[in-house]
């Protein structure tokens, strides 16, 4: 039975097994396709989330089927935690016809829409607008439902970003703005291209809530989140999220990472969200150390199932250029 | 001139360097160009050199770092500004086609926006979608930008010369897949005229107008159908604005057959403008044969590889367009 500590209503003992789950699910997703990158079994170019778990799993924890997420380049993470299916990840990473974009789109395009998923993004900042007007038809519509907006620090630095945070704002639409703060765009540095503590504290400026939780608290975030949704749900309008997390590998392929110490890596690297749910975990007696191995292991082998999955399927046909261009 | 043979990405940036070297109003920002070195790695070790004043790394922040060379090149400096990936131009275009392509004109005649605009451009690297596409009609059709789009390590550092010394607005494609491109470049700085054409390889047969890396396709092409006794006459613009008219009406006044091919979506490509050119001068009297063009097919740049190169004109293109072409006598 849980101790003490207040979670969302929806976030029961159960749930809190799959989110464990769900982000070595994350983690060794991302590991792999790493490996197919390093060895050149996969073109074109990704983004790797692992160190990033928790701010994907937990913010999409307190949502439900029928809310929507927009995610960005970095959104394999995004995906699957808005029930993605890693077999079409993984297959949509290998170019087959059996992936997410049928092969047409690899890692910054998928998209899953009847999940509520509606993308990833190769612009940065391309998908904040996107989200405002998902908002609205959540409004204009009745259906009650909350759009989730990730994006990074980089993005907040784009006119999209001002642009949509006031609009959804005037509009009292229903937003989350989640910036996942991982202190870098491709090499630059937050503290160089911004001079300000918190990429939150630009919520002030349009009228909205802003708040900084730790990225790589599960507890934190869920109940931030949660809160927000609340308030998006019941008509108050968009709030502005700010999660200070860490991406764990390069930018993307091919990064010599010069623009940062290998010992603040380490830092961060020992603050992993995942240990860290963890023992929070255990300390609720929510799981032991064998149930989570047990976990941990069947991620393991989900990710090796998308991968036998994609390598056995086949490549889009040529014929397929011309086709889903117009609806 | 003392010459060896470095990367086309090397001759961008030696050319940069130079001018830098010698020339304190020039400086280039953009979005990691600093110690990551450019996404590509063009400005590796300029920072080094040069200093974060003059090789200024921005923020994720087109509009505004478009905007920002305009006008500080209206002010007196001649920035370079590296746009990460030529796809970025929509956010940047608001301030190249209203303000910079403009400027000068709707005030009469005052001031100037002494800039280039580098950027990459092209498919072949699985980008995808969004980090793929061949803008540079777009471009080409704004009255008051130049279009530079060089093919070659030796073209690409005498153009950069010259669009750095030009007192426009210059857009300077630079293709992707080039990058990795030799050949024999002079250590010297030297400029090529914006605006001249090059023939990139003599024949008398067809007049095969080609741009950027279809330039090398169209020249592996000729060397084959040279094969089967057809002699193709390979002509690279180089810049789309201006266009050497002259050079292209000659070629096809000598051959009677003209086909023109680039990697941009076919439809509204430079391919059009190009082939009605050709079919307003005088040229005209001496076709043999209708004009063909060759473009990329009408979809987003796909990420599967062999769909991504099934988007665009590849070489075996090329060869049946010729031998359809000279079937006409
Ligand atoms: C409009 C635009 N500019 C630049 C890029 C190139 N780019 C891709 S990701 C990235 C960094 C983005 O940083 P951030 O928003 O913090 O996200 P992160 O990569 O850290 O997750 C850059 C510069 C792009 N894809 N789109
Ligand atoms: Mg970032």
């Amino acid at each position: 039975m849980m101790k003490t500590l207040k979670l969302p209503e929806m976030i029961t003992e159960e749930k809190l097994k799959d989110l464990y789950k769900q982000m070595w699910t994350i983690r060794y997703f991302d590991e792999k396709v790493d490996q197919f990158f390093a060895k050149g079994l996969i073109h074109g170019t990704t983004h790797l989330c692992v160190g990033q778990e928790a701010s994907a799993a937990g913010s999409i924890a307190v949502i439900g089927t029928k809310d929507k997420i927009v995610s960005t380049h970095r959104g394999h993470g995004h995906c699957i935690a808005k029930e993605g299916d890693v077999n079409k990840m993984m297959a949509e990473l290998f170019g087959r016809v059996t992936g997410y974009c049928k092969g047409k789109g690899g890692s910054m395009h998928i998209a899953d829409v009847e999940k509520g998923n509606l993308g990833a993004n190769g612009i940065v900042g391309g998908g904040l607008p996107l989200a405002v007007g998902a908002a609205l038809t959540s409004k204009m519509k009745k259906e009650n439902y909350v759009v989730l907006c990730f994006f990074g620090d980089g993005a907040s630095n784009e006119g999209s970003f001002h642009e949509s945070v006031n609009l959804a704002s005037i509009w009292d639409l229903p937003v989350v703005f989640i910036c996942e703060n991982n202190q870098y765009g491709m090499s630059g540095s937050v503290k160089e291209m911004t001079n300000i503590e918190n990429i939150a504290d630009r919520a002030d400026a349009y009228g909205i809530p802003g708040k900084v939780v730790d990225g790589l608290d599960m507890v934190e975030i869920m109940n931030t989140v949660d809160e927000a949704v609340q308030r998006a749900r019941n008509g108050f309008g968009p709030s502005l999220i700010e999660m200070k997390t860490y991406r764990w590998k390069g930018h993307s392929k091919s990064d010599a990472k010069k623009y940062r110490t290998r010992e603040e890596e380490n830092e961060w690297r020992a603050k992993d969200g995942i240990k860290r749910f963890k023992e929070f975990l255990k300390s609720e007696g929510v799981l032991n150390e064998e149930e989570a191995k047990q976990l941990q292991d069947a991620a393991l082998a989900e990710i090796e199932e998308a991968v036998r999955f994609a390598e056995n399927s086949p490549e889009p046909s040529i014929d397929s250029l011309l086709e889903d261009l117009y609806a | 001139m003392a010459t060896r043979e470095i990367t086309y990405l090397e001759a961008v940036r030696e050319a940069m360097s130079q001018e830098m070297r010698q020339n304190e109003d020039v400086f280039i920002l953009g979005e990691d160009i600093g110690v990551y070195g450019g996404a590509f790695g063009v400005t590796r070790g300029m920072i080094e050199e040069f200093g974060p004043e003059r090789v200024r790394n921005t923020p994720i922040s087109e509009a505004a770092i478009a905007g920002a060379a305009i006008g500080a090149a209206l002010t007196g400096m001649r920035p370079i500004l590296e746009l990460q990936f030529s796809d970025f131009i929509t956010i940047a275009m608001d301030q190249m086609v209203n303000q910079a392509a403009k400027t000068r004109y709707m005030f009469g005649g005052k001031g100037k926006v002494p800039m280039v605009l580098r950027t990459p451009a092209g498919s072949g690297t699985g980008a995808a979608a969004q980090h793929s596409q061949s803008l540079e009609a777009w471009m080409a059709h704004i009255p008051g930008l130049k279009v530079v789009q060089p093919s070659t390590a030796y073209d690409v550092k005498g153009l950069l010369k010259a669009a750095m010394d030009d007192d426009n607005p210059v857009i300077f494609y630079e293709h992707k897949l080039l990058y990795k491109t030799s050949a024999e470049v002079p250590e010297e700085p030297y400029s090529i005229e914006i605006g001249k054409a090059d023939i990139k390889r003599e024949g008398t047969d067809v007049t095969v107008v080609a741009t950027a890396i279809m330039v090398h396709k169209a020249l592996e092409a000729a060397a084959q159908l040279e094969k089967e006794g057809i002699s193709v006459e390979v002509i690279d613009p180089r810049t789309i604005v201006p266009l050497d008219k002259e050079t292209i009406i000659d070629s096809v006044k000598k051959t009677g057959r003209l086909i023109v091919v680039h990697e941009a979506v076919r439809r509204g490509g430079i391919g059009g403008e190009i082939a009605s050119m050709v079919a307003e001068s005088e040229a005209f009297d001496y076709l043999d044969a209708p004009i063909k063009r060759l473009g990329g097919k009408e979809v987003p740049i796909p990420y599967n590889p062999n769909l991504e190169k099934a988007a665009i004109p590849q070489v075996p293109d090329i060869l049946a367009a010729v031998r359809e072409t000279v079937k006409y006598k």
